[in-house]
């Protein structure tokens, strides 16, 4: 199975410049059902066969689509989703890097409220592998299986991928949740998705410095989720201060250390390696132990 | 991007935010024509963009223009090494001088966006002229905080929540408050990710004024402040990361010896990661983003061999949409051009991977081709040693 997107997902682009066109055109390829893009003053012509629309509205009336991704421009960027919220799309996936992170602090308290569940900004987007690809990642490297996969990281996710693919290990879906510091969908509520994802028997959360999101994702781990989680958290030699590629990258006022989130991780049961080369063994070994009886878990879990 | 700090009080006076009077100087004639204009007895101050400058020695009083001028002598042209300059320390090219005020009680004000409740947040603290982080850690209690609600900015009722909760005089509240929403209007304007009062100051006659002030700014959004972009001052940034900056190439020097060229943020931290797993030591972070075209590749090789500490070089692409052949293609023809000596160990994967490696072993180049992530740590750690 998978979460949020699936071979029925109808999806609509906005933002169909160079880059948005490219990686539109791979979606297609890959199987994705692109039903139409974004495309303000060009509404009923067409662009490589993909229908145009004046406005998500618009798009929305006529060939309803479940999901948009973004790869409006930063400057645009946040007005985009707050179009895309405002015409009542369940799913948003915003690719975009560079977006203010003020924009970012009045989108996400513009959504409060609405249908919509956004994924990023600044992120690679989601995939069910062999079902539907909106994002940039290569589809190639994904094969279906049931292990979830969710990381604020773009070739880093691809790394673990590769990985868990070369030792036979499919996954469910893999969701980039992004590399800002404010993003739509947090560790957390990735987690809760997969945990009640019958068909996804493990979760793989590639993390990294900044921020508190790992240890909140531990810590409702630690009360919810039986199925085996590994994880990996990046920057363990990034100097403090220094922001690290990504906008949410940075260790600020001494919290956002790895080690602080990796020992956070560990105390909820979560398998925790330090080296990038070894998650896929890592997976492959708790797969092959079985989901692990935590007795507190079942007591609290209201099972 | 930082600032300094008598930029950040010109910022912040024409948002109404009252900041003591004075002017900069970039030399010691200088200081003493400004002492002298002001008549009075000045502070003068050290402009760099770290903290810690009072403890250093960079900020002194004078009493007279002509002391003004002795002691600018002393800090301008010189390197200041406080505990936030590393020990090398930074150059001074400038000082503040500044009229000096009758203090009657040292305050914090800061603004940061908290990331838990996904808003920016209003701290208060009667700790101030101190490192904030020391009571961070150690007196929590002490700070006081307010978060904003976006759309709304910082609310006159919380203003006088925070100004009652320092322990403010009553006749200083109203002043406060309006010190602190002018504070906040000028962080949401200007798109700052950082404002800093330390010390924020009540006088002996009951004004209040920001004593040093410190603005970071959200580099995602100086596109839209041609203004503050302006400010930014190259001299008092690292001048590798400034050349790669212009390439768009993400670099950050560190001190070991394995030069990293790696493509997504999060692959090069775990790229440092490893090096360091396998027992080296990273030199740099590097992130030549989606495009490793043979023109970048270049651009980042240059960059990485300035830095003289670099005995090997580990590439590290995962192509996904790029493919290996055009990413090796693209190493070697940058190598060839710049006559790349270190050894180099490259790591490929994506499509056309075989094609890839081949480009690379064909080459005639001192480059060791790596299989994973692991392989290409251990050679390159073996490499540099």
């Amino acid at each position: 199975m998978s979460i949020l997107v699936d071979e029925r997902t109808k999806v609509l682009v906005q933002g169909l410049g160079r880059e948005g066109a490219f990686h539109a055109a791979q979606c297609i390829a890959y199987g994705t059902k692109i039903v139409g893009a974004v495309k303000p003053g060009k509404g009923g012509t067409t662009q490589d066969g993909i229908p145009l629309f004046d406005s998500v509205v618009q798009a929305r009336q006529e060939v309803n689509p479940r999901a948009t991704v973004i790869f409006v421009p930063a400057s645009g960027a946040a007005d985009a989703i707050l179009e895309a919220a405002d015409a009542g799309i369940a799913l948003v996936v915003c690719i975009t890097e560079g977006i203010p992170t003020l924009d970012m602090v009045r989108v996400h308290e513009y959504l409060k409220g609405t249908r919509t569940r956004l994924i990023g900004p600044n992120c690679p987007g989601i995939i069910s592998p062999g079902k539907c690809k909106i994002g940039i990642m290569p589809g190639h490297i994904h094969t279906p299986g049931s292990v979830g996969v969710v990381s604020r990281s773009g070739t880093l996710t691809y790394e673990a991928v590769g990985q868990l693919s070369a030792l036979g290990i499919g996954q469910s879906t893999c969701i980039g949740i992004g590399g800002d510091p404010i993003i739509g969908t947090s560790f957390r509520d990735a987690i809760e998705l997969f945990n009640a994802d019958p068909k996804t028997d493990a979760v793989v959360m590639i993390g990294e410095i900044g921020g508190t999101a790992e240890e909140e994702a531990a810590a409702y781990i630690q009360e919810h989720v039986l199925k085996p989680v590994i994880g990996f958290i990046a920057g363990q030699t990034a100097p403090p201060g220094r922001r690290m590629g990504h906008a949410g990258a940075i260790i600020s006022g001494g919290k956002g250390t790895a080690a602080e989130k990796m020992a956070a991780m560990r105390s909820a049961g979560i398998t925790v390696v330090e080296s990038p080369a070894e998650i896929g063994g890592a997976v492959a070994e708790r797969l092959a132990h079985g989901a692990e009886v935590k007795p507190d878990a079942i007591w609290t879990s209201g099972m | 991007m930082k600032i300094h700090e008598f930029q950040a009080k010109q910022i912040l006076k024409g948002f109404g935010v009252a900041v003591p009077g004075g002017s900069v100087a970039d030399s010691a004639d200088g200081a003493r024509a400004i002492a002298g204009q002001m008549g009075r007895e000045v502070v003068v101050k050290a402009q760099i963009h770290a903290g810690g400058r009072g403890k250093a020695g960079g900020v002194k009083i004078a009493k007279t223009p002509d002391e003004a001028s002795a002691v600018a002598a002393g800090i301008l042209g010189k390197k200041l090494v406080t505990i936030q300059t590393g020990p090398e320390g930074q150059l001074v090219r400038r000082v503040l001088v500044e009229e000096t005020l009758p203090i009657e009680r040292e305050l914090y004000l800061g603004i940061v966006l908290d990331r838990a409740s996904a808003a920016p947040v209003f701290m208060a603290s009667e700790a101030g002229g101190v490192e904030i982080e020391k009571v961070a850690e150690e007196t929590p209690e002490l700070i006081l905080r307010e978060t904003i609600r976006p759309g709304f900015g910082l609310q006159p009722f919380q203003a006088r929540k925070l100004a009652f909760g320092l322990g403010l005089p009553a006749a200083s509240i109203q002043q406060a408050a309006q010190f602190m929403t002018a504070l906040y209007r000028a962080f949401e304007s200007a798109d700052a990710s950082l404002v800093e009062i330390n010390p924020f100051v009540l006088t002996k006659d009951a004004r209040l004024l920001a004593l040093d002030a410190k603005m970071n700014f959200d580099d995602n959004a100086l596109y839209r402040h041609e203004d503050i972009r302006k400010l930014r001052d190259l001299d008092e940034e690292e001048p590798l990361e400034v050349e790669a900056s212009k390439y768009s190439l993400n670099y950050i020097k560190l001190d070991g010896t394995v030069g990293c060229m790696v493509n997504g943020a999060g692959l090069a931290m775990g790229t440092m990661d490893i090096i360091k797993y396998a027992g080296g030591s990273p030199a740099n972070f590097l992130d030549v983003g989606g495009g490793a075209s043979a023109e970048q590749v270049r651009h980042a090789f240059e960059i990485l061999l300035s830095d003289k500490n670099v005995r090997a070089v580990l590439i590290n692409i995962f192509g996904g949409i790029m493919r290996c052949d055009i990413v090796a293609t693209g190493v070697v023809e940058a190598a060839r051009t710049l006559g790349v000596k270190v050894p180099v160990v490259v790591r490929l994967e994506g499509t056309n991977v075989e094609q890839g490696q081949q480009i690379l072993k064909e080459s005639g180049l001192n480059f060791t081709v790596a299989n994973g992530m692991k392989d290409a740590a251990e050679k390159v750690v073996a490499l540099a040693k």
